[in-house]
């Protein structure tokens, strides 16, 4: 049982590690400012979720679970809506996204309901 | 196994910076100063278990806190250009676009 | 008197939830002096957000609680197979993507479940929420088998769902 354990929270830290560099490289790969967010967020979400429950095997105590589990339920909380303001953000600054698989530059719709549906491919 | 993932998150973290760096837009920055603080808070936490000082933990629970005020923060600040001015005014693209 | 008997049980349920918070993170049941800063520092805060007037059905959402854990496990299952789609469009060795800007229709009554919606969609990886407007969300999705607006729109009336209980 306790070896099932080990394995199980190696294999989850060793993944969650991977998420997290692929997560990383996904952001300095990417095209534009939108597409690098969706990047940071598989760190955000499965990198970290798999971090903290691998974690959460290894914990020595009760107290330390419930440590882990609650910056689990924080960063489930705050990190989309830090997502969203940068993208908000973004948007009411007039940062124009890549659309299409031409990756062609689309103007910011200004008025509700005046954006193109699919971009200019 | 925990100096793997502390590795791993190091590696990311550079990576990360290197985006800061570059980035070419101001929000491309804070995305990756947000993101970085995320990996930040798990490096805290894998460091206390690698350490054997359970402690890192409450620093990495407040680490997760005060990265979501300061994300939140230097948002603001670049939108209205001060931190006490209220968020409730009115949308400038919502304004044009009427 | 109805509605002050609702906003005082918010109230209890916040300061039972902060005292739960501090027994858990500080771990001290038996030092007295230790103890009475507890109190004092919860004390402090349902003291700032009667200030700051928080206390209210966004601050303390009693309405959801048993729900609202269903569908995290149902969300969470979402958030697991969406990253794996974008965790390959990463390693791919020629980034080939075709970003998309959808807009999803977002019909719920309250502010609080339509927070919920728009949370959910960018917590899942490969769209993320842009602006949230009067009857819809404006999302930018990574890839055209993403922005699939019928699945998006099914998350939204989960969402809405977890308000009104079972209809609707």
């Amino acid at each position: 049982m306790e070896l099932f354990a080990d394995t199980l929270s190696w294999l989850l830290l060793l993944s969650g590690g991977a998420f997290v560099i692929i997560g990383a490289v996904g952001t300095l790969r990417f095209p534009d400012f939108y597409t690098r967010t969706h990047a940071a967020g598989v760190t955000d979400t499965l990198g970290a979720d798999l971090v903290l429950l691998g974690m959460l095997l290894q914990a020595p105590d009760a107290m330390t679970a419930i440590k882990i589990l609650l910056i689990f339920f924080f960063l489930i909380m705050t990190s989309p809506v830090a997502t969203h303001s940068v993208a908000h953000a973004a948007y009411a600054g007039r940062e124009a996204p890549l659309t299409g698989k031409l990756l062609l530059r689309q103007n910011v719709p200004l008025a509700p309901g005046a954006e193109d549906e699919g971009g200019a491919s | 196994m925990f100096a793997a993932t502390t590795l791993a998150l190091g590696v990311a973290m550079i990576l990360m910076l290197i985006r800061a760096v570059l980035g070419p837009t101001v929000y491309d920055r804070v995305l990756a100063v947000n993101s970085f603080g995320t990996k930040t808070v798990l490096l805290l936490g894998v460091l206390g278990f690698l350490m054997g000082r359970p402690a890192f933990l409450d620093i990495a629970l407040l680490y997760a806190l005060i990265n979501f005020v300061g994300t939140i923060a230097i948002l603001k600040f670049f939108r209205y250009g001060g931190l006490m001015t209220a968020m409730d005014d009115e949308d400038p693209i919502r304004q044009e676009g009427r | 008197m109805s509605e002050f008997l609702k906003i005082s049980g918010r109230r209890i349920v916040l300061v039972l939830a902060l005292i739960a918070l501090w027994m858990l993170l500080s771990g001290y049941w038996n030092k007295a002096t230790l103890v009475a800063f507890g109190a004092f520092s919860v004390a402090v805060t349902l003291w700032f957000s009667e200030r700051a007037e928080i206390v209210d059905r966004e601050g303390v959402p009693t309405s959801i609680f048993p729900r609202i854990l269903t569908y995290m496990s149902w969300l969470l299952l979402e958030i697991g197979k969406a990253n794996i789609i974008v965790a390959r469009e990463v390693i791919r060795p020629q980034i080939k993507l075709a970003p998309k800007m959808i807009r999803v229709p977002a019909d719920q009554p309250s502010d609080l479940t339509r927070t919920i919606f728009a949370n959910s969609v960018t917590l899942t990886p490969g769209t993320v929420t842009v602006d949230v407007r009067e009857d819809c969300l404006l999302i930018h999705a990574l890839d055209e088998k993403l922005a699939d607006v019928e699945g998006i729109a099914e998350m939204g009336a989960k969402c809405t769902r977890l308000e009104s209980g079972r209809g609707a």
